[in-house]
């Protein structure tokens, strides 16, 4: 499994006076069980490029090629793209809408001809993968839960379809930083055990750094950079020029750098600030004893 | 000084359910916000601090317990547009508060409501419009424009009401970082001015800005202090399922580890320029 995009371009309200390139060009390869970290200031056309991955938009010129298949040509049968390919959109738990939880997540898997023994373990799959309590919760209206819960219930309903790809468009929008966390142990949890591709859309720096293995920063509908974390966050004045910052320790500590102290390294985590400035500090006093 | 907002022993409760007993969202909370203050209220989700917001412009009454604005009472039916014009909101979408198709014509809309002069609501919309830095977008679409940029308009709408106070209502959630921190420009911008601000957020950094920081916990005040006292109690933070900002997180790692860092550090500029002392 891998998906191959190739000089993707996207123009919205083509020959309109509204007219804009939307995606220009945009060309990357995306291996089986990578973990993708897709960044970009709004408008960058981050989430039309995620729309094209899961045909819910066609390019003007390019392809998309899932294994080894270019879903962007006529007579490709959308349903199954889209089995193949889960899209979690934003504020997801908008789109809960039955009344039982268990209900909500069986909804995608009864669409597939699974037979009800099938749909019903991987309803209690997906309940349990994203953390929580299937027997507690399975008659529970989705109403009633807590922000963080809703929107685990709606993301369980995408993975009950066991897609091969997984794009969440930025999942932890609107959560307090307890739910965030727990959105995101869930995301890494389910990327390692269904080994699928995870494409991660988000504005969390601190995020992207720790989960991806494959970051893509979008700028005026074009890939500007593609790299590991190290190589993207190193390069602090090309990512500010397109809106973005650095994780927070990496921007503390090359705050640091800049008037004159001695780190070195990219800092992506607070731990690593934390072990950079411990060394810092305890080498002075451990010289003046 | 003058109170703007003084909140008096506030019970909220709603039913989920005609056969249910009521839930209380907020417990007893008693709070005072003075002109011209910065407050900024954090707390988890359903924690009640977007119940209080809503409780401070009459979109929700108290059960029990009162809340003046500006000396006016919110139960009062006949008051209730005086307490919305002196404290007007900012909610987290601004795709949900945007009702015109175009930029100026939004940002009139709520003088048009007041009974402005058409010539004095010319000249408000204006002036609000450059206060958020989108006057030169006026004649444009809303929905041309970037998340940030909507969420300008929905606060230069606020701004044209000439409220004495405005409620954020996590105002940057939906905002990429630029957007965020163009936001949080206006908000200190409009502070400086003397507006009232009470900013609700879950971005620690955000907080750390105002004057004064409340936190929220299952329908009570749990914390409520400047954000170097506040921050100081780092541990109790962090038991409610909140962060601290990530100097102050770094602080407490280090003391604990026997590094003597300050207490009251609580941005990168501060931690730099303590760390520029051992050069």
């Amino acid at each position: 499994m891998s998906i191959q995009v190739n000089n993707l371009t996207h123009i919205y309200s083509e020959g309109l006076p509204q007219q804009s390139l939307a995606l220009e060009n945009v060309t990357f390869t995306a291996e089986d069980g990578q973990f993708v970290g897709i960044i970009g200031h709004t408008g960058s056309g981050k989430s039309t490029l995620v729309q094209h991955l899961n045909g819910l938009l066609n390019p003007k010129s390019g392809s998309i090629v899932v294994s080894g298949v270019d879903i962007t040509q006529p007579g490709v049968v959308m349903r199954d793209i889209r089995r193949k390919i889960g899209l979690v959109f934003q504020y997801p738990e908008y789109q809960l809408f039955e009344e039982t939880v268990e209900k909500d997540v069986a909804f995608g898997p009864g669409n597939l001809e699974l037979n009800e023994a099938e749909i019903q373990s991987r309803v209690k799959e997906a309940i349990q993968l994203v953390g929580l309590d299937y027997e507690e919760i399975r008659g529970h209206s989705p109403f009633e839960l807590s922000g963080g819960q809703k929107r685990r219930v709606a993301i369980a309903g995408v993975i009950a379809m066991k897609p091969e790809v997984l794009i969440l468009d930025e999942p932890t929008a609107g959560l307090d930083p307890k739910a965030h966390q727990d959105v995101l142990d869930m995301i890494r949890r389910v990327h390692e055990h269904e080994k699928n591709i995870t494409f991660l859309v988000s504005h969390n720096m601190a995020d992207i750094a720790r989960l991806a293995d494959l970051v893509l920063v979008m700028d005026s509908g074009r890939l500007a950079m593609q790299g590991t974390p190290e190589e993207i966050f190193s390069q602090e004045e090309a990512l500010d020029s397109m809106g973005l910052a650095l994780p927070e320790p990496a921007r503390l500590m090359n705050m640091a750098k800049k008037k004159g102290l001695p780190f070195q390294g990219s800092f992506l985590t607070v731990e690593e600030a934390e072990e950079a400035l411990y060394g810092f500090l305890k080498r002075d006093r451990d010289s003046r004893i | 000084m003058a109170e703007m907002i003084d909140i008096q022993d506030l019970v909220f409760e709603y039913t989920r359910d005609e056969n249910q007993e009521p839930v209380s969202a907020i417990k007893g909370v008693s709070l005072k916000v003075e002109k011209g203050s910065f407050t900024a209220v954090i707390g988890r989700n359903g924690s009640g601090k977007s119940t209080l917001a809503k409780n401070i412009n009459a979109l929700l009454l108290p059960s029990r317990g009162a809340v003046y604005v500006n000396g006016y009472d919110t139960r009062k039916e006949e008051h209730v547009w005086d307490v919305r014009q002196s404290a007007a909101m900012v909610f987290q979408n601004p795709d949900n508060q945007i009702v015109s198709s175009i930029v100026e014509d939004d940002v009139a809309f709520g003088p048009e409501n007041l009974g402005v002069e058409p010539k004095e609501i010319r000249f408000r919309v204006d002036d609000s419009l450059k206060a958020v830095n989108m006057w030169q977008h006026r004649k444009k679409a809303p929905h041309l424009l970037s998340g940030g940029q909507k969420q300008r308009i929905a606060i230069a709408g606020a701004i044209a009401m000439r409220p004495e106070c405005i409620v954020f209502d996590e105002p940057t959630a939906m905002l990429d970082p630029k957007g965020r921190s163009e936001v949080m420009e206006i908000i200190k911008g409009l502070h400086q001015e003397g507006i009232t601000v009470v900013l609700i957020t879950h971005f620690m950094e955000e907080a750390a800005q105002a004057d004064r920081i409340v936190i929220m916990d299952q329908g009570e005040i749990a914390l409520d202090g400047p954000p170097q006292k506040v921050f100081s109690q780092a541990q109790v933070i962090r038991d409610m399922n909140l962060d601290v900002p990530l100097t102050v997180e770094l602080g407490c790692r280090l003391r604990e580890r026997g590094v003597p860092i300050p207490e009251t550090i609580m941005n990168m500029e501060e931690m730099v320029e303590f760390l520029c002392q051992y050069k």
